[in-house]
């Protein structure tokens, strides 16, 4: 704790008081806090959309809501969980918050820009849920907008595409930001291979933000223009091909889940060192595996399309492909695991999010690897095993060490510490409804229930009723845990500066932060985790 | 804006300024890319009706545009060099020339598309609506490229107005110019994506 009385980032700094003062400051932290703030309410609209899903599926037949309504609600929880939470959830979150914090830099490369970037965010934001309540009646095509339904159908498909398009501008700018500090910013001595790992994989996800996002926003300029103009890209009556969209797509949209997944990886990897007390393992692997995964993520897009329409070459390369990805994530599951091996492990809070990212994360991921062989994609394409798939990666992996991390940097954050029983019980939960809620989906998909309709043949009914039994579950644990995390932000015990023991600069200065995040610039000469 | 966030201007870093201009363009250029994508698959597969599209564009009018954009960007170079040597006046004129072209770009442009409209040839219309697939797509294409090349001239005369402003009141000056590098980098990048539409557009037949 420190002696020296300072002025932390979250007391009013100047000329406004209130609100105004946050709105109109440049620092990363409030920068990162108000994006946190943020989209913590998308997540819990989407939330509660997924629950509406499964109170629909609960019984078969209609429950509580008709067909398009159903369809409505799915796009919808897609959007706003893709595009508000997922991806820019822990790079603009915690890469604000932390990223200059630990290469020993006062702020981002361009400050204003940042803010910039999320006033842009509110306002994609504010369009995609406008687009809900506008027009006629919520979007029906699922968060991909496949054309030629897309072009066609007339409810508000333009709003929310343009939403889409604002928030991916949003996305290229903080990317761009994080790149320029990552190569200007660093602190005296900390070359590159002296940088924690966190920033590396915001690094990599910073050049998938930037080289990717640009395809999916001529993308959705396309589909504007032949909605508005007629001019037929995509619609074969006008000349167009459909398939070119799903191209144009998921080439952005399957780095778009390195976007989600890269940052998380670079969570568990901060996380870890820290509660076993013990230098990571393969330090360069772990770093450049996460420019691996960028590089190769980018040349997969074509395992979403097995059944679309391509050329069985085009088809078995995507495959191959696919492959080859999950090898630098392998890699990154046995650093981890080897880094704990004779470890002094402390099962705290935040490791035990970090041990269910990594048991969640190996059976989404060892998923996805079934499902980018071709023949079991034919059979199981656009069943239930791909939500469960997805929410595995997403929710179990993205999501976790999310959470993950807010546990972790929450006294950093705050200057307070968190009731950790009841964080551990919250995690239990959490940990077991996610696991009721997404497992069972794996053993309908293959026993063939589609995805995305409201209603199913009455043999899936043990399945989808226990899945939405886990639904709820889920949704106490996480009320549970953000209820905990606002109880101890308002009135927990002071936190020490460094409650576990964290080896990386963010831990050598007062909990929270001052606004110059260090009184005099540091100078670095050891390397991250240096424990022993 | 609080003290302490004008302190944390106070930062200058030229070169880190001019990293992020180029990972801009850089991104402005794959958003151009994947209409170029695009455009490569459909010239792949309506190769003839792309050939009988670009014989209805006028090339006098689309050669005399990239003289002008290519003198622009001469002109907005030689700003830079002019108050790099403190010549402030000469700059801000220069500036103001580059603007000038750029009006007499979109002036052009103004007069090609109009002809087209008396033509009935624009998206949707029912002359369009009758061609082959391929002659709807290309003029399509031709309408969205060139449309999103004259949306960002004009972003980039906006640019260009603030450089004007910022040169009059010595935000940029002898010694802190690199804001209207950065600026000129823009103007040369709308000048670069119209070096590639031109011959894809007009000199493809
Ligand atoms: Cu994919």
């Amino acid at each position: 704790m420190t002696t020296i009385p300072y002025k932390s980032y979250l007391e009013p700094q100047g000329k406004y008081t209130g609100l105004l003062d946050w709105l109109t400051s440049t620092d990363h932290k409030r920068i990162g806090l108000m994006y946190m703030y943020a989209i913590g309410i998308f997540f819990i609209i989407g939330v509660l959309l997924g629950l509406l899903m499964r109170i629909e599926l609960f019984k078969p037949g209609e429950t509580i809501m008709g067909p398009q309504t159903y369809n409505g609600i799915f796009t919808v929880h897609g959007v706003i969980m893709i595009f508000m939470v997922v991806i820019p959830g822990l790079s603009a979150v915690f890469g604000n918050l932390f990223m200059p914090i630990q290469i020993g830099a006062k702020d981002v490369a361009f400050p204003k820009l940042n803010l910039l970037s999320w006033y842009i965010f509110m306002a994609g934001a504010i369009l995609a849920v406008l687009s809900q309540f506008t027009g006629n009646g919520p979007p029906d095509t699922g968060w991909t907008f496949y054309a030629p339904y897309s072009t066609q159908t007339g409810t508000n498909v333009l709003m929310a595409v343009t939403a889409a398009f604002v928030l991916g501008f949003s996305s290229i700018l903080t990317g761009l930001n994080f790149i320029v500090t990552i190569h200007r910013m660093r602190a005296p001595g900390m070359t590159w291979f002296k940088m924690p790992l966190f920033p590396w994989a915001l690094y990599s996800t910073a050049w998938i933000q930037l080289l990717a996002t640009p395809i999916v926003g001529i993308t959705l300029l396309m589909l504007i223009a032949e909605r508005v103009f007629k001019i037929g890209f995509f619609d074969p009556a006008l000349g167009g091909d459909p398939i070119l969209f799903q191209h144009l797509f998921w080439i952005y949209s399957h780095p778009a889940v390195y976007v989600m997944i890269l940052p998380a990886m670079g969570v568990i990897t901060e996380i870890i060192p820290t509660f076993c007390q013990r230098r990571i393992f393969g330090y360069k692997a772990i770093a450049l595996s996460s420019i691996a995964i960028a590089g190769v993520g980018y040349l997969v897009w074509g395992h979403h399309m097995y059944t679309s329409g391509m050329s069985f070459t085009a088809r078995w390369i995507f495959s191959f492909l696919t492959f080859i990805v999950a090898v630098p994530s392998a890699i990154k599951v046995f650093n981890w695991v080897a880094t704990m091996y004779k470890g002094s492990i402390a099962l705290k809070t935040p490791f035990l999010y970090a041990l269910a990212f990594i048991f969640l994360f190996m059976i989404g991921g060892l998923t996805g690897l079934s499902l980018g062989s071709l023949a079991t994609d034919v059979y199981v394409h656009d069943t239930a095993y791909v939500v469960a798939h997805f929410h595995y990666i997403i929710f179990g992996g993205m999501g976790f060490a999310f959470f993950a991390a807010l546990h972790y940097w929450f006294p950093k954050m705050y200057g307070k510490m968190y009731n950790q029983k009841i964080a551990d019980i919250a995690w239990l939960i959490l940990f077991f409804g996610f696991n009721m809620l997404y497992f069972p989906q794996f053993v309908l998909g293959l026993q063939g229930l589609p995805r995305r309709y409201y209603d199913y043949m009455p043999q899936f009914e043990t399945g989808e009723v226990l899945s939405t039994i886990g639904g709820f579950v889920l949704f106490i644990g996480i009320i549970m845990m953000i209820t905990n995390l606002i109880i101890a932000a308002r009135n927990g015990p002071q936190a020490p500066d460094n409650p576990w023991g964290g080896k990386t600069l963010e831990w050598t200065i007062p909990s929270p932060p001052p606004m110059e995040n260090f009184d005099t610039p540091p100078v670095v000469s050891k390397e991250p985790y240096d424990y022993e | 804006m609080s003290d302490v966030a004008i302190k944390h201007d106070e930062h200058r870093d030229d070169l880190g300024a001019k990293l992020g201009m180029w990972l801009f363009i850089f991104t402005e250029l794959l958003l151009f890319g994947g209409l170029f994508l695009v455009y490569a698959v459909y010239r792949d597969i309506y190769a003839e009706d792309f050939h009988l599209g670009a014989l209805q564009l006028n090339v006098t009018l689309g050669t005399l545009n990239t003289v002008v954009l290519l003198i622009s960007s001469m002109t907005v170079a030689m700003s830079i060099t002019a108050i790099q040597r403190g010549n402030k006046k000469l700059s801000m004129q220069l500036v103001l020339l580059t603007v000038l072209l750029a009006c007499v770009f979109l002036v052009n442009k103004y007069f090609e598309w109009g002809a087209k409209f008396e033509h009935d040839l624009y998206p949707g219309s029912d002359l369009v609506l009758q061609f082959k697939r391929g002659s709807i797509i290309f003029f399509g294409l031709y309408f969205f490229m060139t449309g999103l090349h004259m949306f960002h001239v004009v972003i980039g005369m906006v640019v260009l107005m603030v450089m004007w402003f910022k040169l009059k009141n010595t935000t940029i000056n002898k010694d802190d110019n690199v804001l209207l590098e950065n600026g000129g980098l823009y103007w040369h990048l709308v000048d670069l994506i119209w070096i590639f539409l031109f011959p894809l557009l007009y000199l493809v037949t």
